[in-house]
């Protein structure tokens, strides 16, 4: 049976680079009386992957929303290729939003658009100058690559999550992103599914270099896909380092969590 | 971000308010504190469209998209209600103007109401039913589905793209199915008449029209534009500031309509007022 501690680790390089792709420093974010990250910070350097683990509602998803600017924080700053994001007015933000890639936990698929017009969309608001031919090659060209040529008409209701997951993968690929946000990007999928998504970002990332944030519950998918973890508990980072880090950590939650998963 | 983003002012599903206080003081207080809450939000909304809607890249894609729904599949619908009116009210004019003894009036009396009051009244509320329903409902699904977070992640501004759009279409529409209400509602009630009595219709509009000037047409019509105004701007700001699932996307439509609505009839008050002040 395969364990948590016998999948091979990604050997991916990493570029060093003295400007990390994303710098969170010290961020505060409450809702209300709600206090869902506390002082957190964390670097991701160009082309490694940062897995975000913790329980549900511990804040993972809303530090993805941070970064890309769709939510803004109480306190700290969101630093993307070292430039703070914080008072950007929505044009400013869309110039680094442009190096970024967000793929939704529920995909969030125009559903009036069929797969093919919703890959085409950012390329669309972005390439003014791209002819049609061009544009249809190239959005056949990105769902080629995330395997699924030949779906361009259907709509988004009517194909399966993991297909939906796929497409909304090309979408977040559309512009060539220097960053790639994956929330959620297994959860909901059956394991085939989920491992297919896997080995997708996981060669994606080789090909393209992207610096990556990937949030999960998934261990085993933070472990095939990541360089280094973050787990989140009660607003905090709880334990950040390798997957060997995690493994040896004394923290009582981070006990509790491998222990359950 | 203080500049910036979010649909709900700052990406956040807007907290709905708590159940009114049964104290008559403080509900009061918690009334009005969500009506000046909703007028802020609304003119911040409505800044932030504004300020989209005039700064390039201009969404002319979506806009002709939205011209052809908002305008041209409002058509059929318009031009119906306005028919009936025309007819309905040929047929009511002619009882009491002919007990008070001003028949002769009759066309006149049609045109005047039709093309001062009641077309532009009934073509901005069945827009405001179809069309204010439709962009509230649409936003809505969008926002509870993140479509519209996906829009602002793919560096794209959902105010000028969902918002602007939708609001010049409006604009631009309601003048002309108001024209197009207006004239069915004419022909109608040109037909009630000539039922009753031989009336050929060139005789009808020369009746009718005798003694008008371009001044009784133009401001009535142009004054739908601000109705277009009103209704789109409140549809979207309804849909995008919406939060709590499918019964969110209810609530947003129903508000889209009963708010446009309101608010259109509101002000025609106004309108009305200023048209006899500046165009008498």
């Amino acid at each position: 049976m395969t364990t948590i501690a016998n999948i091979p680790n990604k050997s991916q390089a990493v570029q060093a680079s003295s400007v990390p792709a994303i710098a969170v420093d010290n961020v505060f974010k409450s809702f209300g009386d709600q206090k869902v990250l506390i002082g957190v910070s964390l670097t991701v350097g160009r082309g490694e992957t940062l897995a975000v683990l913790g329980r549900s509602g511990s804040g993972k998803s809303v530090l993805l929303r941070l970064i890309i600017g769709l939510q803004s924080p109480d306190s700290g700053s969101v630093r993307i290729q070292g430039s703070d994001i914080a008072g950007l007015s929505l044009d400013q933000l869309g110039v680094y939003r442009e190096k970024m890639g967000f793929l939704f936990q529920h995909s969030a698929l125009y559903d009036s658009l069929t797969l093919e017009q919703n890959v085409a969309f950012p390329l669309l608001h972005h390439n003014s100058g791209m002819s049609a031919s061009e544009l249809s090659d190239r959005v056949q060209q990105l769902l080629k690559e995330v395997g699924m040529e030949g779906h361009l008409d259907k709509m988004p209701a009517n194909i399966s999550g993991g297909m939906q997951k796929r497409v909304g993968l090309a979408r977040a690929l559309a512009l060539g992103p220097e960053i790639l946000l994956l929330d959620e990007p297994t959860a909901g999928l059956d394991p085939i599914s989920a491992s297919e998504i896997d080995d997708l970002v996981l060669k994606l990332q080789t090909e393209h270099h992207m610096a990556s944030i990937v949030v999960t519950h998934d261990l085993y998918s933070a472990k095939t896909i990541a360089d280094r973890l973050i787990l989140l508990h009660g607003g905090k980072v709880a334990v950040e380092g390798t997957f060997q880090d995690l493994q040896d950590s004394h923290d009582d939650f981070a006990r509790e969590f491998l222990k359950h998963s | 971000m203080s500049d910036t983003p979010s649909l709900a002012l700052d990406g956040q599903t807007p907290t709905p308010p708590g159940p009114l206080p049964m104290h008559n003081e403080s509900g009061s207080k918690w009334m009005i504190t969500i009506f000046l809450e909703w007028f802020g939000d609304l003119g911040i909304f409505a800044w932030r469209v504004l300020r989209a809607a005039v700064t390039p890249p201009f969404e002319f894609r979506e806009l002709y998209r939205q011209l052809d729904e908002i305008g041209s599949k409002s058509l059929p619908l318009v031009a119906l209600a306005g028919a009936a009116i025309g007819a309905v009210l040929a047929m009511e004019s002619m009882e009491s103007m002919t007990r008070f003894g001003a028949r002769s009036l009759l066309p006149s009396a049609l045109v005047y109401s039709v093309v001062h009051e009641i077309g532009p009244i009934i073509t901005a509320l069945v827009v405001s039913g179809r069309v204010g329903a439709g962009i509230g409902a649409e936003l809505a699904s969008m926002k509870v589905t993140e479509q519209i977070d996906a829009i602002e992640a793919s560096a794209v501004n959902p105010y000028r793209l969902l918002a602007a759009t939708r609001i010049l279409a409006c604009i631009l529409m309601l003048p002309l199915l108001t024209l197009a209400s207006d004239l069915c509602g004419l022909v109608m009630g040109w037909a009630a008449l000539a039922l009753v009595e031989p009336l050929s219709f060139h005789q009808f509009i020369t009746s009718g029209f005798r003694g008008s000037d371009f001044n009784d047409l133009l401001p009535p019509t142009f004054k739908t534009a601000i109705f277009g105004l009103i209704i789109g701007t409140v549809s979207c700001y309804q849909g995008m500031r919406t939060g709590g699932g499918a019964a969110g996307v209810g609530r947003a439509a129903t508000s889209s309509v009963v708010l446009s609505s309101l608010f259109v009839i509101l002000a025609d008050v106004v309108l009305v007022k200023l048209i006899i002040i500046f165009f008498p």
